[in-house]
């Protein structure tokens, strides 16, 4: 007798935990959940925080990099996918999957050299790749004073610095320098992680960052909100027209305007050494990938109504994080891509007609 | 009565049967968990085991552009850290030991004990922020331009045509091999110290006092007697200290310099097997050749520590056979 009473009440409180886990499962089911790229992670956290504050759906989105989060969108266990670099048409297709654009950034190329205003040096990138190739060790080479008449350097070993994980940033800094540099594209070539022959690993945008403000003489690519947050120095880039180009968000913007988009049936136009006068070499958008078939229609309806609501009204968060938005063309671009997205045969954005 | 007693001795049987079954199911948990993971690891890694064969083993190459995967740079990064942090931790564990059961003053034992200890209990990631915002700046403008300063003449090996290892020079960076060897010796210091001083208790006072009633000096005693007499131990207790210090990731991330390269001299950043995995897992996509490489690389961790703590034991079983 006493063993079944015990069983009974063993029972019922296995139920209460069940009934208590499920009632947390259903209130994040109203949640839009996203992950993947950390690059855009600040930019998602704010706009949400926004969104969420003016009465929308709210959105979890977890910065776990960009692979990871189209593996977890492949999976069906998010939303939306975020990834930096652009997924190819074949690999959506296999995964039903549907890509496009959300905003634009840039990454900066900081040193710290004692004695030297980093903001005022030049640098090209095929000069840059051979500092990563570990062609140019000394900050007194001879083709770095060159560029730099008038700025005496130091006798100091070169230290770079690069992303140790895998990410986004790398992903656009390598395939800048592959661009402009032919021996790192044969050599170390691109990618989100790429066998660099010389430096030193950091973990994350703000690792690397540590790492250039604590090394005499190191050199290291961030994204540029964190130059800008933390004061660093930034060098000065030639761009394809010759021109050299300090790192400003007017300058990112010319270089987005300069993208072949039209042509872009992908939506993913490089923005990488782009032609114009004022444009700044290394820029690159950020993409979300959500499911052609979603398994909740209702939530990938609000995703979409997410980031209509984003591009009309967060201008503010995108300047004050140092982002850029894209062009409105591209947005109602992608906006028409939306409609790709169906459930019963319609689709699922309000905005498709 | 009877039909009392005889139910109280079924009661009793079954309880003393359902003990038995629990125990057998609670060590049997650790053993089938132990023989899980391994399998797992293997099987997840057999991908890159049968595309790259035994040559995963000794090639140098990390190049997730063209999905090029060899172990050895990881390998020789995880084993000669672990070395650096061995070669400084073992002398200066065995003096702290020695010191507190031998010629401490007794007041001072318990505090300076607890002190050593106190350092195991520190977080590694409080280690790897020491050892990133603190001893690398130190290391890198101080201590490594000396050391080059001062044995920048050894040629290197194996010879000046054929340049592989060039002992203290290159670009004194700051992080890199020596800083992680030097990270990782402060923390098998306790490890080391105070499983040493429980073997030194375990040396027979009656040898010790023979030896100074025969006029030895503290030094002969150490040498002569206390050494001899728990030579196995105490390398045991290093082995321990060996098995913690190869498989610490958090600490080592920060200062080994992360550069999936074979290290060609004490200041060049390198990789430990730990740190490769701890970067690069959470971007490695599912199926694909790199995720099945860093499994390759957990299972040759897993082998190598389950080596080492295989060694530890026998040795710490000899030497306790031997005293």
């Amino acid at each position: 007798m006493k063993s079944t009473s015990m069983l009974r009440r063993a029972a019922l409180c296995a139920f209460a935990a069940i009934a208590t886990l499920a009632s947390v499962g259903a209130a994040a089911a109203d949640e839009i959940t996203g992950a993947g790229s950390t690059f855009a992670q600040p930019i998602y956290t704010r706009w949400a925080e926004a969104y969420a504050a003016q009465g929308g759906d709210s959105l979890n989105y977890q910065g776990i990099g960009s692979g990871a989060g189209i593996t977890q969108v492949i999976n069906r266990t998010v939303d939306f996918g975020a990834t930096d670099a652009s997924v190819t048409p074949d690999r959506q297709a296999a995964n039903h999957l549907m890509q496009f654009p959300t905003v634009i950034g840039a990454v900066v190329v900081s040193v710290n050299i004692p004695g030297v205003d980093g903001n005022s040096l030049k640098l090209t990138g095929a000069l840059i790749g051979d500092i990563y190739l570990g062609r140019v060790r000394m900050w007194n080479d001879r083709r770095i004073a060159a560029l730099n008449p008038g700025v005496t350097l130091p006798a100091l070993a070169i230290a770079p610095v690069y992303r140790a994980d895998a990410s986004g940033t790398t992903s656009i800094f390598t395939n800048y320098l592959s661009a402009v540099n032919l021996a790192f594209g044969t050599t170390t070539g691109a990618g989100s992680s790429v066998s660099w022959r010389a430096g030193v690993g950091a973990p994350g945008n703000a690792g690397v960052a540590g790492a250039i403000t604590n090394t005499r003489g190191a050199i290291g690519y961030v994204e540029y909100a964190y130059v800008a947050e933390n004061h660093m120095q930034a060098v000065q880039l030639q761009n394809r027209s010759g021109a050299w180009i300090r790192p400003t968000v007017e300058s990112f913007a010319a270089a987005a305007a300069q993208a072949p988009w039209a042509n872009s049936p992908n939506q993913d136009a490089s923005m990488i050494n782009t032609a114009g006068a004022t444009s700044w070499p290394i820029v690159a958008a950020t993409y979300v990938d959500v499911p052609t078939n979603p398994t909740d229609a209702g939530r990938a309806a609000k995703l979409f109504q997410f980031f209509d609501w984003a591009w009309k009204n967060g201008q503010s968060q995108v300047d004050a994080l140092h982002y850029i938005s894209l062009p409105a063309a591209v947005q109602n671009r992608a906006r028409q891509r939306w409609c790709a997205v169906q459930a019963n045969g319609r689709p699922v954005f309000s905005g498709c007609h | 009565m009877s039909s009392v007693a005889f139910e109280n001795s079924r009661r009793f049987h079954f309880g003393e049967a359902l003990f038995r079954t629990l125990l057998y199911v609670s060590a049997g948990v650790v053993i089938v968990t132990l023989s899980a993971i391994l399998l797992i690891l293997y099987l997840s890694g057999q991908h890159a085991f049968q595309h790259f064969g035994p040559a995963f083993l000794w090639l140098d190459q990390w190049d997730p552009v063209r999905d090029l995967y060899g172990a050895a740079a990881p390998i020789v990064g995880t084993l000669a850290s672990s070395a650096i942090a061995l070669l400084i931790a073992w002398p200066l564990g065995f003096g702290i030991a020695y010191f507190l059961t031998e010629t401490c003053p007794r007041p001072l034992r318990t505090p300076l004990g607890v002190a050593v200890e106190l350092l195991a209990a520190i977080p590694s990631i409080v280690y790897g922020m020491w050892g990133f915002f603190v001893l690398a700046p130190v290391m890198g403008e101080s201590i490594e331009p000396w050391l080059a300063s001062t044995f920048g003449w050894l040629p290197p090996l194996p010879s000046e045509d054929n340049p592989l290892w060039w002992w203290f020079q290159g670009a004194p960076v700051g992080v890199g091999l020596l800083t992680s060897g030097v990270v990782l010796a402060i923390m098998i210091l306790p490890f080391i110290a105070a499983t040493t001083r429980d073997v030194l208790l375990t040396t027979p006072q009656l040898l010790k006092d023979g030896g100074y009633a025969m006029g030895a000096t503290r030094w002969e005693v150490v040498t002569g007697i206390v050494i001899p007499a728990v030579r196995g131990s105490l390398f045991g207790a290093v082995f321990l200290g060996l098995g913690r210090a190869l498989g610490e990731t958090m600490a080592v991330t920060f200062v080994i310099g992360n550069a999936n390269r074979m290290p060609d001299s004490f200041f060049a950043p390198t990789a430990s097997i730990s740190s490769i995995v701890a970067n690069t897992f959470p971007e490695a996509d599912a199926g694909s050749m790199k995720l099945a490489a860093l499994f390759a690389l957990g299972f040759i961790l897993f082998v190598v520590s389950f080596v080492v703590l295989a060694l530890a034991r026998l040795l710490l079983r000899q030497g306790r056979m031997a005293a």
